[in-house]
């Protein structure tokens, strides 16, 4: 691992401030992804500012009857968390569909959405990755792909954002607040957090240096039956090969995000507009612009069951 | 700088860059604590921090300043093993002792979040508060800690007859 040096940040204007001061510093929380990439040597900050003691930590309802969800939350916690549990049962599901308890324990909230791709080609840094090293390639395509995404791709990337809690967000249409360097703060949509790789794959999200997540609020619960499915290749503690997380109501009509799919959890709108029409009429929305390998073309097939599965609990 | 690691205070004299693991195993000679996989995949690094039980190998140890730590070396009480050491002796749960420490801490901190009516991704109704440790909420909650060899049916026996209200 290169050297580093390490501060504790004691408010949120310090951590901005040190931040802005040093191109190659990172914010640390949890840490679960960072120091397994450090490691590896894929990233290489020179500084960490150690986030963890600016009060970040808090679950607070919002004057318009949703919930702000401090950004350093732990996963344990939030699934955990009364009024997650029974107004946004979606969340606590997909969180906890994820990782291990151990892993939920340290983790946090806004970590949770910052977390980079477990394509292996971006791990192996003995091979060529856009994200990893722009410009030299992808080796997933034409590679190993059956993990890999099968919409919103580009030729320079085809790997998938692994998080199970931000298909749940995203079905939710949560709202990211940040504060950047100077100080200053803005919210951004879920749905425009998450980039899509394009031809600059290792920008994955739209938050400029030194800028960090400081909470994500829930809108007012939408109740209906909200259900996350997760299919994988183990029974527990496995990334997702295709997961789903919907929220249906009495009359049929919904909203869902599917993971395991795309760069981002990925919603169209549209498609929610098909889910009284059934899983197939739906899927076909969803994955229009399918561009599949031969080894992961299984994944259109198993959006539609997946749903179609979904559709008929919620009936039940 | 310091924490408690198992009940004593300790000073921490380390470069940024070590785990809680490496400052565990290489600094202070704890080597109960097993590195297996060190990327947070097998849970043999399992300890708990204030009770929690995390991954030892995805922590930098300088974040663990004024903590309290329990490795498997502090969970006997005055010479004698702790209840669940001694299931795993009774149940045969464990072939070469690799992923015990682990185990161990592990299903200790899960019992504890079963009491505290945390909830895993089978339990059925998220609105109680109570989960019991049944056969399915054991082995998904335990799903962080992978044994090589196969003693997974030794150590549910274990943990169940430890922990369980009711048989898993």
């Amino acid at each position: 691992m290169r050297a580093f040096t390490y501060e504790r940040a004691s408010s949120i204007e310090a951590a901005a401030k040190a931040a802005a001061s040093n191109p190659e510093a990172k914010f640390i929380a949890g840490g679960t992804n960072l120091l397994d990439l450090m490691k590896l040597e894929i990233e290489t900050p020179t500084h960490l500012i150690d986030i963890n003691s600016l009060g970040l930590d808090k679950i607070e309802p919002t004057s318009e009857g949703g919930l702000r969800i401090g950004a350093l939350v732990r996963n344990t916690d939030l699934a955990a968390h009364e009024r997650v549990r029974r107004d946004y049962g979606l969340v606590s599901r997909a969180l906890l569909a994820g990782a291990s308890g151990q892993l939920r324990n340290k983790a946090t909230t806004a970590g949770n959405l910052l977390q980079r791709t477990r394509c292996p080609y971006f791990y192996d840094t003995n091979q060529p990755c856009n994200k990893r090293q722009p410009g030299s390639g992808c080796s997933a395509i034409g590679g190993f792909s059956r993990q890999h995404a099968i919409t919103g791709t580009s030729e320079a990337c085809i790997a998938t954002h692994a998080s199970d809690m931000a298909v749940a967000m995203r079905a939710l249409d949560a709202v990211i607040e940040t504060v950047k360097a100077d100080g200053s703060r803005r919210s951004v949509p879920i749905a425009d957090f998450h980039r899509l790789p394009g031809d600059t794959p290792e920008i994955e999200t739209v938050l400029e240096r030194g800028e960090f997540i400081s909470a994500v609020v829930l809108p007012p619960p939408i109740g209906g039956r909200q259900i996350y499915r997760k299919v994988r290749d183990r029974a527990s503690y496995a990334f997702a090969l295709v997961s789903i997380g919907a929220v249906i109501q009495l009359d049929g009509t919904g909203r869902i995000s599917v993971g395991g799919v795309a760069h981002k959890p990925w919603r169209i709108e549209q498609a929610d507009a098909e889910l009284p029409q059934g899983a197939r009429a739906t899927a076909s929305i969803l994955l229009a612009d399918a561009h599949t390998t031969e080894q992961n073309r299984f994944k259109v097939d198993l959006v539609e069951r997946t749903l179609g599965a979904i559709i008929a609990e919620a009936r039940g | 700088m310091h924490c408690t690691i198992n009940g004593n205070r300790t000073e921490m004299v380390i470069d940024p860059r070590t785990s809680l693991l490496d400052f565990l195993r290489d600094h202070l000679g704890l080597t109960g604590t097993k590195k297996g996989c060190n990327q947070g995949a097998c849970g043999a690094c399992t300890v708990l921090v204030d009770g929690e039980r995390i991954n030892a190998c995805l922590a930098f140890a300088v974040q663990y300043q004024g903590r309290s730590i329990t490795t498997v070396e502090g969970l006997s009480r005055g010479g004698a093993l702790h209840p669940l050491q001694q299931a795993f002796i009774k149940h045969d749960g464990f072939q070469c002792g690799y992923c015990t420490p682990g185990q161990l801490c592990s299903a200790i901190a899960m019992a504890n979040e079963i009491e505290r009516g945390i909830p895993s991704f089978v339990t059925k109704n998220l609105s109680t508060e109570t989960a019991l440790l049944d056969h399915d909420e054991l082995r998904e909650r335990m799903s962080g800690n992978l044994c090589r060899c196969g003693a997974y049916n030794g150590i549910v026996e274990a943990i169940s007859e430890t922990f369980a209200k009711e048989p898993a």
